[in-house]
């Protein structure tokens, strides 16, 4: 069970990286203005290069020789372990923005407790990764507060974006049982913790951009334990096509 | 076979082998070399191997595999055959590596070099920074985006000289 335990946290890691870059790198090309089709592309692929480690040592801690893209593109929906934040549609810039934010923010914080991780590997990853998602979260929470403080349409539709996906963002920072036994053992980030930070970030930032986080929302979860919606499957025919239609393709 | 190495003949110095690696370029901007840039580690020899440990810039960054077939690519055209390259993730990599010849190179091709100290990662204070113009040395400069045409660069303006450069992020 320990080493379960192990294999489905660092995967939790790993698939909301995969999951999310995959949604973000929709935008290439389409993005509202040129600097932003950049931006956009330069975090899905910060994403790309974060899961390839998460997954690597997933794949090493299972050992049955799977590598990460043995993980990426032949598992089933049902085995991915992402929270259901990072499988919501793009919709419009605003929601793909704010989408962004509330991950960022969760990420960030975790990163930064993962960096004193008992488990060497998941400390060293974190490090690295925790730079580039400074970078991210400086960005998407500038964003979020020019639009959300911005003109009447831009603050409409970052509200919008926000009473939408605030309830998922919720499952970021409940604890499973996962959560808690890797937690007392010094591997996990305690969520409690990374809560509490989440919390004091949004609130500031979000106070800034003059943007109300809806009260009492019920939490959306069940991605962490493999029940998703239905968009993952969508998301995962077309990121999985290839290897699957031309098993060992390389090129 | 008339000529036979011996095990302890003609192992190429890891001075020379530094000298060597200081000639590969990185990729993605060419006038600065591996060394320059700061990502190779360490330089060892492991009996009859030559052991290279290399760091990434960005996990994502799509260079590190051509990298390090230049480096092998370099060190066998100096006849070693042997060469293993390593990846060491930690201690992550850091633009306070980059060499201060490399920070002058990177100034003459047009990119601002890392402003340290004032963006560390996790102070989310990017904007604060003040990146002086590679063109004209003003300092009234703008953040035009955090995120330039790779990873590493932010897109900057100058509004002295009215010019668009890149920034390479304090990272
Ligand atoms: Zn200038």
């Amino acid at each position: 069970m320990p080493q379960d335990a192990l294999f489905d946290y660092v995967l939790r890691m790993g698939d909301n990286c995969l999951v999310l870059a995959q949604r973000v790198s929709v935008w290439c090309g389409h993005a509202p203005v040129l600097e932003e089709d950049i931006a956009l592309a330069n975090t899905a692929l910060d994403l790309i290069g974060q899961t390839r480690l998460w997954l690597s040592y997933a794949g090493e801690i299972e050992g049955k020789g799977r590598s990460a893209d043995d993980l990426a593109y032949l598992r089933d929906a049902r085995a991915f372990r992402n929270c259901l934040l990072v499988e919501q549609p793009n919709g419009d810039f605003g929601q793909t923005l704010m989408r962004q934010f509330l991950f960022d923010a969760w990420h960030h914080f975790t990163l930064g407790a993962l960096k004193n991780s008992a488990d060497g590997r998941i400390a060293e990853i974190a490090e690295k990764a925790a730079k580039e998602v400074a970078y991210h979260l400086d960005r998407s929470g500038d964003l979020v507060i020019r639009l959300g403080d911005g003109t009447a349409e831009s603050h409409n539709r970052m509200q919008a974006a926000l009473d939408h996906l605030w309830p998922f963002a919720g499952e970021l920072t409940t604890p499973d049982e996962v959560d808690e036994a890797l937690t007392q053992k010094g591997v996990a980030a305690d969520l409690a913790q990374v809560e509490s930070q989440v919390s004091a970030y949004m609130e500031k930032t979000l106070a800034e951009a003059t943007l109300s986080a809806p009260k009492d929302a019920p939490v959306r979860k069940g991605g962490k334990t493999g029940l998703h919606g239905e968009e993952l499957g969508y998301i995962l025919a077309e990121m999985q096509f290839l290897q699957r239609a031309y098993p060992g393709a390389t090129w | 076979m008339v000529t036979v190495m011996t095990a302890t003949a003609a192992k190429p110095s890891i001075d020379d082998i530094w000298r060597w690696l200081e000639a590969v370029p990185d990729p993605e901007i060419p006038v600065i070399s591996v060394v320059d840039l700061g990502i190779v580690r360490d330089v060892s020899w492991e009996e009859d191997a030559l052991v290279v440990t290399v760091t990434p810039t960005y996990s994502g960054c799509p260079a590190t595999a051509v990298i390090a077939l230049e480096i092998e690519n370099a060190l066998r055209d100096r006849g070693i055959e042997n060469v293993t390259i390593k990846s060491r993730l930690s201690p992550a990599w850091t633009t306070r590596w980059i060499s201060a010849a490399g920070r002058e190179k990177l100034k003459s091709y047009g990119i601002a070099p890392p402003v340290e100290g004032a963006a560390c990662a996790g102070a989310l204070r990017l904007n604060d920074v003040t990146v002086s113009c590679p063109r004209c040395g003003s300092s009234d400069t703008e953040c035009v985006s955090p995120f330039g045409s790779t990873p590493c660069k932010a897109s900057y303006r100058c509004k002295a000289c009215l010019e668009p450069f890149d920034y390479f992020k304090s990272f």
